[in-house]
């Protein structure tokens, strides 16, 4: 040790013991690692900005819905994110620390979602926060992760129009999700007119009016036929559905939520629209949505995502049986729950490459970050912190599950700011 | 909006149209009932009501499965009983809460909106611990769902059938409790002046209970039928109890005939304007329109006449 040079020199006792005290720190630090599952580089070098790193750990943070009217929806992210976590710690963690986990409640209350996330950056320091939901939810948050230099990992699709260097989206965003479904319908179905419904908020408007514009500017000879907005939590749909055997569209195109939903569905099968002769093409029903709604009830219907819980893949085929091992034989994988699956594996491929927790250097080396074990196949981040993601087409089936009949040949590019469709 | 279709096809959709509204009055008036009793012939504001009918629709969901499992031969008519079974679990559950919560409050009626607030809130996440926090599905057996074929082109839905079948029983022993046996003149006796209603021999504390009970059985049983419409969820309950709450106020909160009247002219406005404007439009046009007559008569359509 290079202290038994300064012993044999006139220094005092006590400065002998803070030279010691000094020497220690790095050696212990070196020590740590090799006692945790893999050596991890030293702390003061991943973590600069004083975020919740130790030796031999990392703080996260939860931060989704588990009371409330959007429980319902939130309950499978929050189980597909500490799925990813645990797995991630089985194989030594992250940098060679293992992923604690702080979960908040936002309560289905967006103020409560703001003055959360302050605290998971604030008080707890957390290095990630996987979270959000609903739009309104992420508008609440955002000014918060701007302001306190934040990284959310965001899992729902979206409509867009919306780029932060503090967040991930890793769902998708309008048109990746609406442009190939509308396409396919087109090109397969030769359908030409189309009814637009939607719940009454930014999310179906904002989706419609992007349908509305390739409907009418992109597709030859096709046209918006009808256009109904409800308020969310409606639940009667006997008016709509008459007006629409009036006006016999080739595709309903719905985009209602919640518990509207099930009401929907429930009435068009009970007003004796048959699905599997009326087309109809929704982008908000994922499996998680078919559990209320009843499966003999939706058969017959195309929904177009990214995700679907039967897609036949290698990664999809060890996902689906962790999954229901983790969380019960009858949880079901929506796209969302898929989408807040990758998060904390993108965070961790983000941390390994820029080799260091820092907030600036993850948002930095986020782009072309490249996932090739996503249950969905196979994603890479863009330049604008969207996902390259597959969009694809599903029938559902009486069981709740879809069929996957179409998907992209390509990845498709995520442009949350579409010109022309605004 | 009718350009340029046959009068065939008109003539059709005017009829669906016409049962559509209908159909939607006896779900108003179901769902109405219950809250006429407890809010119109008690004075208490229950603001768990919609939490009384989500307990319903967790007894048919409950009872759905246990057919499944012991009794599947059985299934088809599983409905009626479920629909029995639903009605005494949130009578018995309403008769609790009055003893327990209730009861204290009825010289602060204004308590009771927070009090039964609270309970509201407590009865969601007791679902949501229990049931989980997502949708349940009821499954209903194949003769339920689906619709009748009147002519080829005309559709009723058999599930809209059995709601309206539903709330004519409802409200013929609604009718015959309130007007008709001597359990009405008692009820409005204790409303009216609770002290006197003691003096003359009226068990006051027992027809209270009993009254709030039979409210929120009717409560469950509206649950129950709305399985075949709706989502079951732990707050779903929510989607119902503003509905429920205009149309008895509009009604005028003590007549009975009042909550039908206003089921009647609430559901046919919304039905009709939802099919020629946008939905959101034709909830806020009704809205607008009840908010104006009730400024212009706040007692409601229907008002009781009481010596003052």
């Amino acid at each position: 040790m290079s202290d038994n040079e300064i012993n044999t020199a006139a220094v005092s006792a006590t400065r002998r013991r803070v030279l010691q005290g000094m020497a220690a720190l790095p050696a212990a630090a070196a020590m740590l690692p090799a006692r945790g599952n893999a050596a991890g580089p030293a702390t003061a070098t991943v973590n600069t900005t004083g975020l919740a790193v130790t030796d031999d750990t990392v703080t996260v943070g939860i931060l989704h819905s588990i009371s409330g009217t959007m429980a319902i929806s939130e309950t499978g992210s929050v189980e597909a994110e500490k799925l990813a976590i645990s797995q991630i710690n089985e194989a030594g963690g992250v940098l060679g620390r293992q992923i604690k986990v702080i979960q908040e409640d936002g309560a289905s209350d967006w103020p409560t979602f703001a003055e959360k996330a302050k605290k998971l950056l604030v008080s707890d320091k957390c290095a990630a926060v996987f979270g959000c939901w609903t739009s309104a939810s992420r508008k609440a948050v955002l000014p918060v992760f701007e302001q306190y230099n934040g990284m959310l990992y965001y899992p729902t699709f979206y409509e867009g129009l919306e780029q932060s260097k503090n967040v991930i989206y890793t769902g998708q965003e309008a048109t990746q999700q609406i442009l190939a479904g509308l396409d396919w319908v087109n090109r397969t179905k030769g359908s030409k007119t189309f009814y637009l419904l939607g719940s009454d908020y930014i999310w179906p408007r904002t989706s419609n009016k992007i349908a509305r514009k390739h409907i009418e500017n992109h597709l030859t000879g096709c046209k918006v036929v009808g256009e109904d907005y409800f308020p969310l939590g409606h639940t009667q749909f006997n008016s709509v559905i008459n007006k629409m055997k009036l006006v016999k569209p080739d595709v309903i195109y719905a985009i209602i939520v919640g518990g509207s939903n099930v009401a929907f569905y429930k009435q068009l099968k009970a007003a004796g629209v048959d699905l599997n002769k009326q087309t109809l093409l929704t982008i908000s029903v994922t499996e998680d949505e078919i559990l209320g709604i009843g499966g003999e009830n939706i058969a017959g219907a195309f929904a177009c995502m990214k995700y679907f819980q039967s897609l036949d893949n290698p990664n999809n085929k060890v996902f689906v049986p962790a999954f229901k091992k983790m969380w019960g034989e009858k949880s079901v994988i929506g796209d969302v729950t898929q989408a807040a699956y990758l998060g904390p594996y993108l965070w961790k491929l983000t941390v390994e490459k820029a080799g260091s927790f820092d907030i600036d250097k993850i948002a930095a080396a986020s782009p072309g970050i490249e996932f090739k074990g996503a249950p969905e196949g196979y994603v890479r981040i863009h330049e604008n912190h969207h996902l390259w993601s597959k969009t694809r087409v599903g029938k559902a089936r009486t069981d709740g599950q879809y069929d996957v009949i179409y998907e992209t040949g390509d990845l498709v590019e995520p442009n949350p700011f579409p010109k022309g469709y605004q | 909006m009718l350009m340029g279709y046959s009068l065939g096809d008109i003539g059709s959709i005017m009829a669906m149209q016409g049962f559509a509204g209908l159909s939607l009055f006896s779900v108003f008036l179901l769902m109405a009932l219950g809250l006429a009793i407890i809010f119109g012939q008690m004075g208490v504001i229950n603001m768990a009501h919609g939490e009384f009918m989500i307990l319903g629709a967790y007894v048919t969901y409950m009872t759905s499965q246990v057919f499944t499992t012991y009794l599947p031969s059985l299934f088809a008519i599983y409905f009626f009983v479920a629909v029995v079974l639903a009605f005494c679990v949130a009578g018995a559950l309403g008769m609790l809460v009055e003893w327990a919560l209730i009861r204290h409050l009825y010289r602060r009626p204004l308590d009771t909106l927070l009090a039964t607030w609270g309970l509201s809130l407590i009865l969601q996440q007791v679902y949501r611990s229990v049931f989980g926090a997502r949708e349940v599905g009821v499954d209903q057996p194949e003769w339920m769902m689906g619709a009748a074929s009147m002519t080829d082109t005309i559709q009723i839905p058999i599930n809209g059938l059995i709601v309206m079948a539903l709330t004519a029983v409802i409200s013929v022993f609604v009718f015959l409790l309130i007007y008709w046996m001597g359990w009405g003149k008692r009820v409005r006796a204790v409303m009216s002046n609770r002290a006197m209603a003691g003096a003359v021999g009226i068990d006051t504390e027992f027809v209270d209970r009993v009254t709030f009970g039979i409210g929120c059985g009717i409560a469950g049983v509206a649950g129950s039928a709305f399985t075949m419409i709706g989502s079951t969820s732990p707050t779903a309950g929510q989607l119902y109890i503003v509905d429920t709450f205009l149309v008895v106020v509009f009604g005028g909160a003590q007549s009975l005939l009042g909550t039908i009247a206003s089921a009647f002219t609430i559901s046919q406005a919304r039905s009709t304007m939802e099919f020629f404007l946008s939905g959101s439009m034709a909830q806020v046009i009704v809205l607008l329109t009840v908010v104006g007559i009730l400024m212009l008569r706040p007692q409601g359509l229907f008002v009781l006449k009481v010596r003052r």
